[in-house]
């Protein structure tokens, strides 16, 4: 593993690899988070070209955990604004010495480009719709914590799948762990070919519900409104929300993941988000964990013969 | 079958390796290292045992149980994972990583490190940067069931099981029942030299 660009560029054995660190570096409850000296002289830049405030925070807690010197560098007021090209900013970092990028972008393709850039490790940290590939990867790790196992299990993936980039990455990961998933959704929010994934789809949440381990929620992005994709979000949050009528009839140990932000009232409601069953906070809290085991395969990897993934 | 912990017995077992320590040997270096401790910490009060991964944590175990037959007492014990604090990751690539457990707070205990082999003295150094990140013992010990010298640091044991004079092309290998399947001390001579266990 030389890059972490698309969950697709993973396999099962790799996503295992990853997890497995990334439980080594969760904190036992009542204990105040371990620092490791494991990066120390290493220095992280944090590429930020689009907004983002929990992947950015979430990196630079991980990095710093690491001891690994963080430089945070963001759109605004920085050389890009000044119309820098791509190229150029990543150039640039190069010739100062970074020991991997953590990038955000609006365009898909970004991370990827970048790393014919650059020979140190470039992290996707989400690019346009494409991927968000440490997103899936939480993800993973927060319904393994809870089932113990991520095989035989039935997930439904619901909402706006055609503008989500963590959708692309959570099927891939989800899928490539030997689960099943169902993809819930009007169908003007699908993408118009399934081709490469292996999923079924539907409209009909509550038939679905009765067999359903996890009901993966997406963001309702608002600017999608006026965009005549649906009518409203209340006819969204009657048709296709999670409230506590629906989560009387999952199982008793089904769980509610969303990647946040969440809009309360329309792909949640307020007694759901906050009920046991919503592993929200436990989603940001092993986001850290996994972050410091993505940052530490990369980084550990100093020499080409070492590859072992 | 050819799990890496089978295979570290099956070199010792290998027939250019010479066995320096038998089981039996073993045995009473680890009840001898026991009375060490207990002597120079005049008894078991304020002391915690922490094995170093992999061999080290066995080893603390049968101090732990040692120190019980003699003294009636149960010392806390637990294990130190010193991957995260190598100062060589970017020579070796990212190695799996075990678990740190610390049974009790280290602050104003004794803690004992033990480890199988001690050689470079670069885990130790890593296991003590681990326990000072923890907290702040008011001494830190060093067990060793063997010393093979050879050290890059200077870093000596409080109490060594066997020391043992080696050249540095020559490979030593603690192989014990919990890991490895039987317990013994075995001296190999390696044509690539060094040891592959890590140089602890």
């Amino acid at each position: 593993m030389r890059h972490l660009i698309s969950i697709r560029d993973l396999d099962a054995d790799d996503i295992t690899r990853i997890l497995d660190t990334a439980e080594e570096f969760t904190t036992p409850a009542g204990e105040p988070a371990r620092k490791y000296p494991t990066l120390r002289t290493r220095t992280v830049c944090n590429l930020f070209l689009e907004d983002s405030t929990r992947t950015r925070i979430s990196f630079d807690i991980a990095a710093k955990r690491l001891s690994a010197d963080v430089i945070n560098f963001s759109a605004k007021g920085s050389s890009v604004s000044k119309g820098e090209s791509f190229k150029d900013t990543a150039l640039t970092l190069d010739a100062m010495g970074i020991d991997a990028v953590v990038i955000r972008s609006a365009s898909a393709g970004a991370p990827l480009l970048l790393s014919h850039y650059l020979d140190v490790p470039v992290l996707n940290a989400g690019d346009g719709w494409h991927q968000h590939p440490t997103q899936a990867l939480l993800d993973l790790f927060t319904i393994r914590q809870h089932f113990g196992r991520l095989d035989d299990l039935h997930v439904a993936i619901v909402g706006d799948v055609l503008h989500s980039r963590v959708a692309r990455s959570v099927i891939e990961g989800v899928t490539a762990m030997g689960a099943r998933v169902t993809l819930v959704a009007p169908d003007t929010l699908l993408p118009p070919s399934l081709a490469p994934w292996d999923v079924e789809i539907t409209t009909d949440l509550d038939a679905l519900l009765p067999e359903l381990d996890v009901v993966y929620l997406l963001r309702v992005q608002r600017e999608r409104m006026s965009s005549g994709f649906f009518p409203s979000s209340r006819e969204y949050a009657r048709f296709w929300g999670m409230n506590v009528e629906r989560l009387a009839r999952m199982k008793d140990r089904a769980v509610v993941l969303h990647p946040g932000p969440m809009n309360r009232g329309v792909e949640i409601t307020a007694d759901v988000a906050d009920s046991d069953a919503a592993l929200v906070t436990d989603q940001v809290a092993n986001g850290v964990a996994v972050r410091m085991a993505c940052l530490y395969l990369l980084l550990g990897s100093g020499e080409p013969q070492q590859e072992a993934a | 079958m050819s799990s890496p912990a089978r295979s570290a017995g099956e070199v010792g077992r290998s027939a250019t390796a010479r066995q320096v320590l038998t089981a039996d040997d073993l045995s009473r270096a680890v009840t001898r290292l026991a009375h060490e401790l207990l002597e120079a910490n005049k008894g078991p009060q304020g002391l915690v045992l922490l094995g170093i991964r992999t061999r080290g944590v066995p080893l603390a175990w049968r101090i732990n149980e040692a120190i019980r037959q003699i003294e009636g007492a149960e010392v806390p014990t637990g294990a130190v994972d010193v991957t995260l604090y190598r100062d060589d990751l970017q020579h070796r690539g990212p190695l799996p990583l075990g678990q740190t457990e610390f049974p009790c707070p280290v602050d104003g205990r004794v803690a004992v490190l033990v480890d199988d082999v001690l050689y470079t003295g670069r885990t130790i150094r890593a296991a003590m940067e681990a326990v000072l990140e923890f907290g702040r013992p008011s001494a830190i010990r060093l067990v060793a069931l063997v010393d093979r010298g050879h050290r890059e640091l200077p870093i000596r044991a409080d109490h060594v099981g066997k020391n043992l004079p080696t050249a540095t092309d020559q490979r030593v290998s603690v192989t014990l029942a919990e890991v490895d399947g039987a317990d013994g001390v075995f001296i190999s001579t390696n044509s690539r030299g060094g040891d592959s266990e890590g140089g602890g």
